[in-house]
């Protein structure tokens, strides 16, 4: 399998300046390495501030890594002058969280949709528009709404514009920042269902950022969980819904409702709120919300390693078979 | 069954004229007068504008007593005052528009570079915006005309120069608004280069904002105009204005007061009208307020 994008020991800091005060580091995203395959769904999972957005943002090359490699079909984005990273707009697109500001609230929206071929000089003008309302038609949206605009539309309608806009540039990866979480919850199913079918349809890659476990679950086959700018565990769904190793992922599985009372589960909530991550704590910087630390965790920070049964996980405890 | 018919963008406006309050729909009106005026001047006047006659000086307008073939009454040389006004409006609004548009694109041009390239270029420009808005612009325009001697063309550089600090100054922070917006981040995503987005999409949802500081500055060149040719370094005889009209027409205030009070009506009703327009379209063009 060919990886669309590779992270290697990614890196981004971002310095807060203060008046008259010290400035400050945070380490939003501190030494993260996936890679995502070919017309793979990857879910990206964590608690908010955990650096998920942040990653999707490097990805895409809107921010350039303090440290490590963002490769993209095998080329290093830092590699790329602006106008190389321009052309590859085209293979790596995004969808946002917010879709009605992330519209122009003054053009029609078919035009929008139409946009990425009129900005990659692809076509004539009537082509763009034929396949702009094809694309409307496979997003679910009437071509009789091309002439409206944004704020004419519902959430879910504003949702499809950004997901067509997206894909008639005929991606091989869109970066899905959570996709779903602004829209109401009966939208939600629609467009996640949507976005299965059409990658089913256009072969694309996904790399899923979201926190809602259930809908990754629905839509991923492999997922990373983060926490405090750190990959904790990396596995295939099943595996991790199911057998989930790091302490942190077991604690956000049995976080997730279950809607029947007699399966439910004893909850292993973490103490605590998550650390600041302009300091975060020395050694695996989930010990002092973990249940099974020990003494060296609290100094040594632990590696990803495989532990044998699928899992990439990076805990001592694990690794040493304690848990 | 009904036949659902999408609305295009023209059919709207034209609906939005159709509810235009009385106040704007007047000021429209008076507008269009005024532009018609611009295109048709030698149609509409009666008299050749330097043509004195010194036997009919200082007469009252004809609806006051005046000669009939005088409408608007004459000058102290006895020129014809309606001729005379029709060829100021003229010339009154070519300066104006001229100066208006110069000001407008060179301060919305200079406030998008400010606002692109940041630092040092964003440093210079705001540096000249804040010394051009702590001077009196009056006094550099008649410095400078006094200097280089009074032209049409310069007069028009000069009005053109007063206000574009006011675009600049909006149009940066308008940019550096937009540029974090979703939609601009959005665009951007997609592959396309800076000016792509300012020209097909900022610029669009700043025009409003435009249009109104449009509105504001149009007047002031017109009074700009008015000031320069009053005190005698705009607008040179034998071609008049209308502050050249006030002007010369001041020693007379109490005896011919009809000679400075037309032009200055003049002046009012344009400046008003366009401050009413400018507003009124504000809210039309904002897709979101209809």
């Amino acid at each position: 399998m060919n990886a669309v994008v590779e992270l290697t020991d990614v890196v981004r800091h971002f310095r807060i300046k203060r008046f008259l005060a010290p400035s400050q580091q945070v380490r939003a995203v501190d030494g993260v390495s996936f890679a995502v395959e070919e017309g793979e769904s990857f879910g990206l999972v964590g608690e908010s501030g955990c650096g998920k957005t942040t990653v999707g943002r490097l990805v895409l090359g809107m921010l350039a890594p303090t440290g490590g490699q963002v490769r993209v079909d095998g080329t290093d984005l830092a590699s790329l002058s602006t106008g190389e990273m321009r052309k590859l707009r085209r293979h790596v697109q995004m969808i946002y969280q917010d879709p009605l500001n992330a519209l122009d609230p003054r053009m029609p929206i078919g035009d929008q949709i139409a946009e990425g071929l009129a900005v990659h000089g692809i076509g004539t003008e009537a082509e763009r528009k034929a396949r702009a309302l094809g694309m409307m038609g496979a997003v679910g949206l009437s071509a009789r709404l091309a002439d409206r605009y944004p704020h004419e539309l519902s959430g879910g309608q504003q949702q499809r514009v950004v997901i067509a806009r997206a894909l008639l540039l005929e991606p091989r990866l869109v970066v899905c920042d959570e996709p779903v979480s602004a829209l109401d919850v009966s939208v939600q199913a629609q467009v996640v269902n949507l976005l299965a079918e059409l990658q089913q349809r256009y072969g694309c890659a996904y790399l899923f950022i979201s926190h809602n476990l259930a809908v990754v679950r629905h839509i991923c086959r492999r997922i990373a969980v983060m926490y405090l700018g750190a990959v904790v565990e990396i596995a295939e769904r099943d595996e991790l819904f199911e057998r989930p190793r790091h302490p942190y992922t077991r604690a956000l599985i049995s976080a997730v409702p279950v809607p029947d009372p007699a399966r439910r589960g004893r909850r292993s909530l973490p103490k605590g709120e998550p650390p600041s991550p302009t300091n975060p704590p020395a050694g695996c910087r989930f010990h002092p919300r973990c249940a099974f630390a020990v003494e060296r965790c609290r100094h040594e920070a632990p590696k990803l390693l495989p532990d044998g049964e699928g899992h990439v996980v990076a805990c001592h405890r694990v690794a040493e078979g304690e848990i | 069954m009904t036949v659902a018919v999408t609305p295009t963008r023209t059919s709207k406006l034209f609906r939005g004229l159709r509810r235009v309050p009385f106040g704007v729909g007047l000021s429209l009106a008076f507008l269009s007068l005024m532009f018609f005026i611009f295109l048709f001047a030698d149609l509409i006047a009666t008299h050749d504008i330097t043509a004195q006659d010194l036997t009919n000086r200082l007469r009252r307008p004809a609806i006051m007593g005046g000669p009939a073939q005088f409408w608007l009454g004459t000058d102290e040389l006895g020129r014809d005052i309606y001729s005379r006004l029709i060829y100021a409006i003229r010339t009154s609004m070519l300066v104006a528009i001229a100066g208006s548009l110069i000001g407008a694109i060179l301060g919305t041009l200079l406030g998008f570079v400010a606002a692109h390239f940041r630092g040092m270029v964003e440093d210079t420009i705001m540096m000249l915006v804040d010394w051009q808005s702590s001077i009196p612009f009056v006094v550099v325009a008649l410095a400078t005309l006094a200097f280089l001697g009074t032209s049409f063309g310069l007069v028009v550089i000069l009005i053109g120069l007063q206000g574009w600090d006011n675009y600049a100054r909006l149009v940066r922070g308008l940019v550096l608004s937009a540029n974090g917006h979703g939609y601009a981040v959005a665009i951007r995503g997609l592959g396309a280069p800076p000016v792509y987005v300012y020209w097909r999409h900022i610029l669009p949802n700043i025009a409003a904002a435009l249009m109104v500081q449009f509105s504001l500055n149009f007047p002031e060149t017109i009074l700009l105009e008015a000031s320069l040719s009053f005190l005698g370094m705009g607008v040179q005889p034998p071609m008049t204005s209308l502050g050249l009209m006030l002007g010369s027409g001041r020693r007379f205030l109490l005896t011919a007061w009809w000679i400075s009070v037309l032009p200055g009506a003049v002046i009012f009703l344009t400046t008003l009208s366009i401050s009413l327009v400018g507003d009124w379209l504000r809210d039309r063009l904002d897709p979101t307020l209809r």
